[in-house]
């Protein structure tokens, strides 16, 4: 079917990881937060590849012999970089999110609002 | 090519491994290098200021590559302004960390340090929109480890809320890119602001939409109302003295948004034609006055300064949106001035905390009361804009640079009655602190037995005799270097009170080079006629 092209199916794609992202952010507990930022980074992944055009048996690499299809490549070098920096901030969310569980015992994503009932210490 | 450019940044990158990997277990030698570095950027960028201050445009391609395909570094009278004020602001805090000792509260203070100066320095020197997105994610990932410095657990819960905002914005900023991408297929901020110029009115939509998210991921980190919801728990939570430095992270979301919306999408530009001042304006006048407000109303010390900076940012914001010379060059003075004073008053909050707590209670007065008291008032009065200090002379530019705008009255009023709320806040806070508590004296209690010594474990589990030693030397004879640090910044307000005529003339200069986009991209793409 002509509406199953692949421009749809990623942008679709890109749309359900991106909504289903947002939904779990909004949750009050950080587990589900933190998967919602792995999803919304995953959709934002998707959406930086597609920016240089969707291009299918195309080498990212222009040929000087001959006049071939290529795709753009800088999409490509982005989308690692991405990926790089939102793997380590998952992890550094993730140890944070777990020493802030360990020392409260809670992982609710919400501050209490009278902190002097648990003996803070500035 | 200029390599003295890429110095700053190569530096405290080289710096922050090496003091991990080398000498993480020696305090001593951890300083002496981090200070090092530190006085060697303020070096280096005072000559990167020097050259930029006679107008020239320089760039530095990193790795050979020429300007539209390769990353450059750009160096003109704005950033070299930015980085002087990122070096002379970390050189005051790592004196203030070290004379203090928080930076043995927790591991490795000095590493982060220096990755976040990296950061910062990075991300007011680069001219790629990439570029700025992963040296906005350096800066962050060490602001990450340095907010939650020392531990316990209110911190690594503000620290949580902070990190999942900031990779929120990260995300967005990240769409932005992909979406400007895909109508101009080039990232270098040169190049867009030529390929941007040349797409007809009617194919620029999804241009606008990146505009527009750009917009909001620099407002994310300059703390525009409403997205500024991160800011006061994270401040008021993270140890004192970082906010302090984190007082000149707000600021790289004002300078991104100067950069990009005088560059790219120009106040000429027909397709934005408008659209952001028309946004950025009645949202920084609301975060002036919510600051304002919440200085009035914060019951901690640390929330109070967080809040001024906000109303900080919301005067500064106010200026930018105004997107005129005038106002670019009132903003650029205010700039300075609230970056220090902020950072000013983060210290002098630390000097407060550490001695009676972070409440805003009358209590016993504390060791060194009067001298904290004027530290303090001379803060509340920088921050304030109240004669004799810069913030004065600051405010005083953003209204007259207001005076043709169409809200002007808007501009003034809220001005004005913001600063009024915020001299009150001010008051309440310092007459509580260091009035109030002189009303206390009456009990007979032996005055040491008060001092929060909870708050300093590093006296209990000091490993060795000789830091025991010092420690109590330090109770009998408080450690001069943090007041060295809060009067470094104070009579840096004071020399930008009385220099106020030379530093009014460079930032004129300054604005005058970012209102000429057609200078930065024939420096940066050479002879391209846009």
């Amino acid at each position: 079917m002509e509406i199953l092209n692949m421009e749809f199916l990623l942008a679709s794609a890109v749309g359900i990881v991106t909504a289903a992202g947002i939904y779990l952010i909004l949750r009050r507990r950080t587990f589900p937060v933190i998967l919602g930022l792995s999803l919304l980074t995953y959709g934002v992944n998707i959406f930086l590849f597609a920016t240089g055009r969707l291009m299918v048996n195309a080498p990212p690499v222009l040929n000087k012999y001959a006049e071939v299809p290529y795709t753009d490549p800088l999409p490509q070098a982005l989308v690692l970089t991405a990926i790089v920096i939102s793997f380590g901030m998952t992890a550094v969310v993730v140890m944070i999110a777990l020493a802030a569980y360990l020392s409260s015992k809670d992982d609710l994503i919400d501050m209490p609002n009278h902190p002097e009932d648990e003996g803070e210490n500035a | 090519m200029n390599h003295f450019l890429i110095a700053p940044v190569v530096l405290p990158a080289l710096v922050a491994p090496f003091i991990i990997m080398v000498v993480r277990h020696h305090i001593d030698l951890m300083r002496i290098f981090s200070l090092a570095s530190t006085v060697l950027l303020v070096a280096i960028s005072l000559v990167l200021a020097a050259q930029a201050s006679t107008g020239e445009i320089q760039i530095y391609e990193l790795g050979n590559w020429a300007a539209p395909f390769g990353i450059v570094l750009v160096l003109d009278r704005l950033s070299a302004m930015m980085v002087l004020l990122t070096s002379v602001l970390a050189l005051v805090v790592n004196l203030y960390v070290i004379g203090t000792g928080w930076d043995k509260r927790g591991a490795n203070f000095h590493a982060l340090f220096q990755f976040q100066l990296m950061g910062i320095i990075g991300a007011f020197l680069t001219g790629d929109a990439f570029n700025l997105f992963v040296f906005f994610e350096v800066l962050l990932i060490a602001s990450y480890g340095l907010m939650i410095h020392a531990g316990g657990t209110r911190r690594f819960q503000a620290g949580v809320q902070y990190v999942v905002y900031n990779l929120l914005g990260s995300t967005l900023f990240l769409f932005a890119l992909g979406t400007l991408y895909s109508v101009t297929g080039t990232l270098n901020m040169a190049d867009l602001a030529v390929r941007v110029a040349e797409i007809p009115p009617e194919d620029t939509a999804l241009l606008r939409v990146g505009a527009v998210m750009l917009l909001l991921v620099f407002a994310i980190k300059a703390a525009v109302i409403p997205l500024h919801f991160w800011l006061p728990a994270s401040y008021a939570n993270a140890p004192l003295p970082v906010a302090a430095l984190f007082a000149i992270m707000t600021k790289v979301g004002a300078y991104a948004i100067l950069r990009m919306y005088t560059l790219v999408f120009g106040p000429d530009l027909a397709a934005t034609h408008g659209l952001v001042g028309a946004w950025l304006m009645p949202a920084a006048l609301i975060t002036l006055m919510i600051g304002a407000i919440g200085i009035l109303g914060s019951y901690r010390i640390g929330r109070l300064v967080a809040f001024s900076a906000i109303t900080s940012m919301g005067t500064l914001l106010t200026a930018i949106a105004l997107f005129t010379p005038e106002g670019v060059e009132a903003a650029l003075y205010y700039i300075v001035h609230s970056t220090l004073a902020a950072a000013f008053l983060f210290l002098v909050a630390d000097l407060v905390a550490e001695r009676q707590g972070i409440e805003i209670l009358p209590q016993r007065p504390m060791p060194q009361s009067g001298l904290i008291a004027v530290l303090f008032f001379a803060g509340a009065i920088a921050m304030a804009g109240m004669p004799p200090l810069s913030g004065f002379l600051g405010k005083l530019l953003v209204l007259d640079a207001a005076r043709s705008h169409d809200l002007v009255w808007w501009i003034w009023g809220t001005v004005l009655v913001g600063s009024l709320i915020t001299i009150l806040g001010m008051a309440r806070a310092g007459s509580l602190l260091f009035w109030k508590s002189h009303g206390l004296l009456d009990d007979s209690e032996d005055p040491n037995a008060t001092a929060p010594d909870a708050d300093k474990p590093t006296d209990e589990n000091a490993p060795e005799e000789i830091a025991d030693v010092s420690g109590t030397e330090i109770t009998e004879r408080p450690a001069a270097l943090p007041f060295v640090a809060c009067f470094t910044l104070l009579s840096g307000l004071v020399l930008l009170t009385i220099f106020a005529g030379p530093a009014n003339r460079y930032a004129e200069a300054t604005a005058a080079q970012l209102f000429a986009p057609e200078l930065y991209i024939r420096a940066v793409l050479g002879e391209v006629t846009p």
